[in-house]
């Protein structure tokens, strides 16, 4: 009986362990700063792990689908940039459209290499890191870009914005997510996304168009990108060309902290947005604590780290690998 | 029974998974000198006995004694190293290293500083390869090998130990009959040398020609040993299944409809040339030959997954491209692939989904998946086929052999194809399935379904189809009807002698 | 049944015993092409493009342009046998900035300053054993607990960047020793110190990997790990040496580097994970492993360094160059798949 709910309470934590990691987390935080779960700090976490959530949650498509994105941080700056140029040679209204369309294009360039001439997308994203930050850099001239009238815009909206209260980027996110979960889980593209990651081969023998798959899932993950630096252009109104270098990581572990499986198939949005909200929450309660921010990525290693090798510790139902 | 020390001896071997018993008391006794034959139907604990044999598990009670002496075995490496010897069915070799790389994989001999000596590497291995009469030399790089050489370089490994048992595992399934007759050789002289042999293959043909005593196993317990000389195919059949198995033609007849699938002089490069056959609604055409001649190319080109070079298909009389599974799909042609676990499911999906998979667009509502078409979908054919699963949430990956294929079945049978395409439909799938499953492919051609199979097993072939088409090396050599055809003339045509001689 | 014999004339005939070997264009050799081209490419452009004095060729430039090659090159050789092995590390970047903090940090403690020249080499020891150590905590993670080496190290990645921030903060670490930089820029032969380290790098792996016994497991794992753990050979523990082995290389690297210019910013070598993977990956090692060798890495680190000297040189922006790079890197895996596909008779899958 002793071994029945041993067994039990190890299927829960393999199955739900990174929610049960979250709430023990969050009640040791406010235990020891009150201040923590307060309404305002809150909301200020989730305002400020939007940007990130938001690339979070299109690149957790491409995780499912079996494939990595690792250009994603690139691509936002190249949105930022682009949209912040075009805001004063355009008009915000045009200027929006115009970085969409060609954030897309990127996305589909990506989607062809990876989806339909099936190169590796490690390396396939690896090259677009680089690449996109060339063009970012090639359209800047390499100088930070502003908006000329900060005061007169309303571009600022989607970043500094607030509708009935609530800020905008939450919004943004909150929206997002609830519309990609429900894409990803209630539509028979969703469906496809978990078989071609699950098993391409016998997708592709079940009559499912694998290329066309992955093709899509790095358009939606470009997509989320756009948003994400409209987002960041939004909230600042000026940007360097570097503005999202890195995020391409932060963006996978927060994926990876939320369960979605490297190898594909695997993984949900809302695990996502919880493995997002771990990272925001992490940063802020040690901010609290009076820790500096670097001490967040120690933190985040190990937490990255024990999640990964409780899982799969909890599937092999052994704690330690079996490699001699 | 006492004419020398048996090298090996395994005493009531016990094996339990959680919740199966997969070794129940199972004895084996192998003498010097001697080929053993292990057989059983698969999921009757050979794999597991030869894993406990290997080092790779421990059994939870019996006994290994080597030369009378009890060992316990922890590696792969510790059973080498007590003579213990593995030809593996999937070949364990890393195809960038060269051939005497391979041979001593784990054990390259070393002089100072760790270096590699590569002088006595090549010299013991070319000595060891001289014994194999064989025609590549140690520095060779072993991807550049055809199958049949890998093996020789597996067999090379086991010799660099002085091996008291060599076992086989189904040794010859991709081996042309040439390569089997290098490797009978190889085994006579191990033999000759008093080295004990088991022998594990399902080929009734080969087990009779070189072994010198039969053992079976069945749902995990050993069920006797004969002496192969004194025994029949019958007899050990019997022992496996644990009665005769009844393979003869299924007497119903009934009419048949039109022609469904038409194929004219279809080409695909050098995999197949020139092939032409026709099947009806309501009959099942069995496509027989050996690994390799190109009945499994055909099903792919025919599901889209192939270009052909040249030729025609005709699907209900009109001429069809098929381009990929999606067209294929869309003129109602279906495709349980051979290999079930890469190809047909994706294991870590639920049944239901795996079911739906193909026609997950069509049973939308809106933008949104139905669930409750869905699940009645489900409900129907895993009523229709008997598959036995606690509900559809369950993973595809957990069912068994037999319900998983029951499932890839459904998935097509679901869609009403015109043309139904079955390739070794009981491949790795036990006894009780097995039939179930031939009964299946009958009712759906008596249902009016036009089936294709392809199997490398004769009794299937002669007991399901109406037609068989024999292929050799990517020809149809000739197409018999089932009331025609006898195992002789079938083994003439897919051995590659001319249809006319056979007649 | 036994008639079956009979029919074995008409097998088949299966005379060759050796396939011929598959179409390997993208292999060791084709990188140096690549190289020689480049070489040819920006000489001629550079005759019209330039406004430079000096030819591309120039001997000075050259040795120059090795002597760059050396920090992305001295991790990128680690890399490889490491890639070689299955594996990745994405955390050498970090590793690089917290041994280069350790080097020049250290000759500021007061007893090292009491040894005088003699802190040089000890200051070496402690870098390289800092890299080492955290090559080793990679090493046993992944080992210890079979978590892939990609994500491990992408932890570590993010870990190790801490703790170069918590040795100093945002700021800065410098410490300029005369003696240690005036070796850094000393010529031998007419080669750089860094470029001897290269080299000698190059050298003493290359042996490795083609006569040691080390360097064939390598290979053997990587290429098929089932069979390598079956003839009984211990993966973890090797792979605990090569993770071992990169982090020493990264330290090494920094200690090339950092002798020279003195001081450490925490966001040093950045970016120098993705860098080094792209020179293993245009040298042909195959990133699912067994296959690669360190010579075409050397070719790749050096195609990569002429690459951004020779688009300067010839007056492009030097935003163009991770442009160029870029698709070179997705073009070079393009050719590959191109050149090992087997025709129309392929699976569509």
């Amino acid at each position: 009986m002793a071994a029945l709910t041993r067994e039990a309470a190890g299927r829960l934590l393999a199955r739900q362990g990174i929610l049960v990691a979250f709430a023990v987390f969050m009640v040791v935080f406010a235990l020891a700063n009150p201040r923590f779960i307060d309404i305002g700090n809150v909301a200020g976490v989730i305002r400020s792990s939007a940007i990130l959530g938001v690339m979070a949650l299109g690149v957790t498509f491409v995780v499912i689908g079996g494939n990595l994105d690792l250009s994603v941080g690139s691509m936002m700056s190249f949105s930022t940039i682009v949209v912040l140029d075009l805001h004063d040679t355009l008009g915000p209204a045009l200027a929006i459209p115009a970085m969409f369309a060609l954030t897309l294009c990127l996305g589909a360039f990506i989607g062809i290499l990876v989806g339909y001439l099936k190169l590796n997308s490690l390396i396939v994203t690896l090259g677009m890191l680089s690449a996109i930050h060339g063009l970012t850099l090639m359209w800047s001239g390499g100088k930070n870009m502003d908006i000329a009238d900060k005061a007169g815009t309303w571009f600022g909206i989607f970043g500094r914005g607030d509708v009935l209260g609530i800020p905008v980027p939450i919004l943004i996110f909150a929206l997002l997510a609830v519309v990609l979960s429900v894409v990803l889980s209630r539509t028979p593209f969703g469906r496809k996304v978990y078989a071609v990651g699950g098993n391409g081969t016998a997708a592709t023998f079940s009559g499912v168009p694998r290329a066309r798959v992955v093709f899509l899932t790095y358009i939606l993950s470009a997509f989320c990108v756009a948003i994400a630096g409209l987002m960041q252009a939004s909230r600042s109104l000026g940007s360097q060309n570097t503005v999202g270098q890195g995020m391409e990581l932060e963006v996978l572990a927060a994926v990876i902290l939320g369960g979605a499986s490297l190898l594909g198939g695997a993984g949900t949005i809302f695990k996502t947005v919880i493995g997002v909200l771990i990272l925001g929450f992490i940063q802020n309660g040690l901010l609290l604590m009076g820790l500096e921010f670097y001490v967040q990525y120690v933190v985040t290693w190990v937490i990255i780290i024990l999640a990964v090798w409780l899982d799969i510790a909890a599937k092999r139902s052994r704690l330690w690998s079996p490699i001699a | 029974m006492t004419d020398a020390t048996p090298v090996l001896r395994l005493e009531g071997i016990v094996k339990t998974f959680p919740g199966v018993r997969a070794l129940d008391g199972v004895d084996l006794e192998l003498r010097p000198g001697e080929v053993h034959a292990l057989m059983g139907e698969n999921g009757a604990g050979k794999s597991t006995l030869m894993k406990v044999l290997g080092g790779i598990l421990q059994p939870n009670e019996g006994r290994i004694l080597i030369d009378e002496a009890p060992v316990v075995m922890t590696s792969p490496l510790e059973a080498k190293g007590k003579g213990v010897v593995f030809i593996h069915q999937e070949l364990s070799l890393a195809d960038e290293l060269s051939v005497a790389e391979n041979i001593f994989l784990g054990e390259l001999p070393r002089k100072r500083f760790g270096r590699v000596d590569w002088t006595r590497l090549y010299a013991t291995t070319d000595a060891i390869l001289k014994t194999l009469n064989v025609r590549f030399d140690a520095r060779t790089r072993v991807g550049d090998l055809s199958i049949a050489n890998q093996q020789m370089v597996e067999i090379a490994r086991a010799l660099t130990v002085s091996p008291r048992a060599v076992i086989f595992d189904e040794p010859t399934a991709s081996l042309t009959d040439a390569e089997k007759v290098v490797l009978f050789d190889v085994i006579e002289d191990l033999k000759a040398k008093g080295v004990g042999i088991i022998y594990i293959s399902h080929r009734m043909e080969e087990i009779f020609r070189i072994t010198d005593r039969i053992s079976v196993l069945r749902d995990g317990q050993y069920r006797g040993t004969l002496r192969t000389a004194e025994t029949t195919e019958d007899e050990v059949t019997q022992l496996m299944i644990g009665r005769s198995l009844d393979l003869s033609r299924s007497p119903v007849r009934h009419a048949l409809g039109k022609v469904a699938l038409e194929v004219r002089g279809l080409s695909c490069g050098h995999l197949y040339r020139d092939v032409s056959f026709s099947v009806r609604e309501g009959e099942v055409l069995g496509f027989y030959g050996l690994v390799g001649a190109g009945r499994t190319e055909i099903a792919e080109t025919l599901f889209g997954l192939r270009t052909p070079s040249a030729g025609s298909i005709r699907v209900n009389g009109d001429e069809v491209r098929i381009g990929s599974p999606v067209d294929a799909i869309r003129h109602g042609i279906g495709l349980v692939p051979e290999d079930r676990k890469g190809q047909g499911l994706v294991l870590g999906m639920n049944c239901r989904d795996n079911m739906t998979l193909p026609q997950v667009d069509d049973l939308s509502t809106g933008p949104f998946v139905s669930d409750g078409a869905e699940v009645a979908i489900f409900d129907q054919y895993r009523d229709r086929l008997d598959i036995r699963t606690p509900g559809w949430r369950q993973i595809v990956g957990n069912l068994s052999g037999g319900n998983q294929q029951k499932i890839v079945i459904g998935k097509w049978l679901s869609m009403r194809p015109q043309v139904l395409i079955v390739d070794e439909p009981t491949r790795g799938i036990d006894v009780g399935s097995k039939s179930e499953i031939h009964n299946l492919i009958r009712d759906l051609a008596a249902q009016g379904y036009a089936v294709i199979v392809i199997s490398s097993e004769m009794p299937e072939v002669l007991h399901v189809s109406d037609r068989i088409a024999a292929m050799y090396s990517g020809r149809i050599m000739r197409t018999f009807a089932a009331e025609e055809v006898t195992e002789d003339s079938l083994i003439q045509a897919i051995s590659g002698l001319e249809p006319e001689k056979v007649a | 049944m036994a008639q079956t014999t009979t029919f074995t004339a008409a097998a088949p005939p299966d005379d060759a015993p050796v396939r011929k070997p598959r179409s390997q264009l993208v292999v060791q050799g084709a990188i140096w092409g690549f190289v020689v081209l480049e070489l040819i490419f920006f000489s001629v452009a550079g005759r019209f493009l330039s406004n430079s004095d000096t030819a591309f060729l120039d001997l000075d430039n050259m040795l120059l342009l090795l002597k760059q090659s050396a920090p992305i090159g001295i991790i990128a050789l680690g890399m490889t046998i490491v890639m070689i092995n299955g594996n990745i590390d994405l955390s050498v970047g970090a590793t690089f900035a917290l041994s280069a903090i350790v080097l020049l940090d250290s000759m500021t403690w007061p007893f090292m300053q009491a040894l005088g020249d003699w802190a040089i080499p000890l200051a070496w020891i402690f870098a390289l054993a800092t890299g080492t150590a955290l090559g080793f905590v990679n090493g046993l993670v992944v080992w210890k607990t079979g978590v892939d080496a990609f994500i491990v190290t992408l932890g570590s990645m993010l870990g190790y960047r801490g703790l170069v921030f918590m040795y100093n903060g945002e700021q800065p670490t410098s410490h300029l020793n005369w003696t240690l930089v005036d070796f850094a820029e000393a010529q031998f032969l007419g080669l750089h110190t860094a470029t001897w380290f290269l080299l000698g790098t190059a050298l003493v792996l290359w042996l490795v990997m083609t006569r040691t016994v080390h360097g064939r497991n390598a290979y053997a794992i990587g290429n098929n790990r089932e069979a390598a753990v079956n003839a009984g050979i211990r993966v973890g523990p090797h792979f605990l040496l090569n993770f071992m082995l990169i982090g020493f290389l990264a330290a090494l690297s920094a200690v090339v580097f950092y002798s020279e210019s003195g001081s450490v910013n925490p966001n040093d070598g950045m970016l120098y994970e993705l860098w080094a993977i792209t020179a293993v990956v245009l040298g042909g090692t195959k990133l699912a492993g067994g296959y690669g060798s360190i010579i075409s890495t050397l070719g790749g680190v050096v195609a990569i360094q002429l690459l951004r000297k020779g688009l300067g040189y010839i007056g492009a922006d030097t935003e163009t160059v991770n442009l160029v790079i870029g698709l070179i890197l997705i073009a070079v895996l393009f050719l590959d798949r191109q050149l090992n596909r087997k025709g129309s008779e392929e699976l569509k899958t």
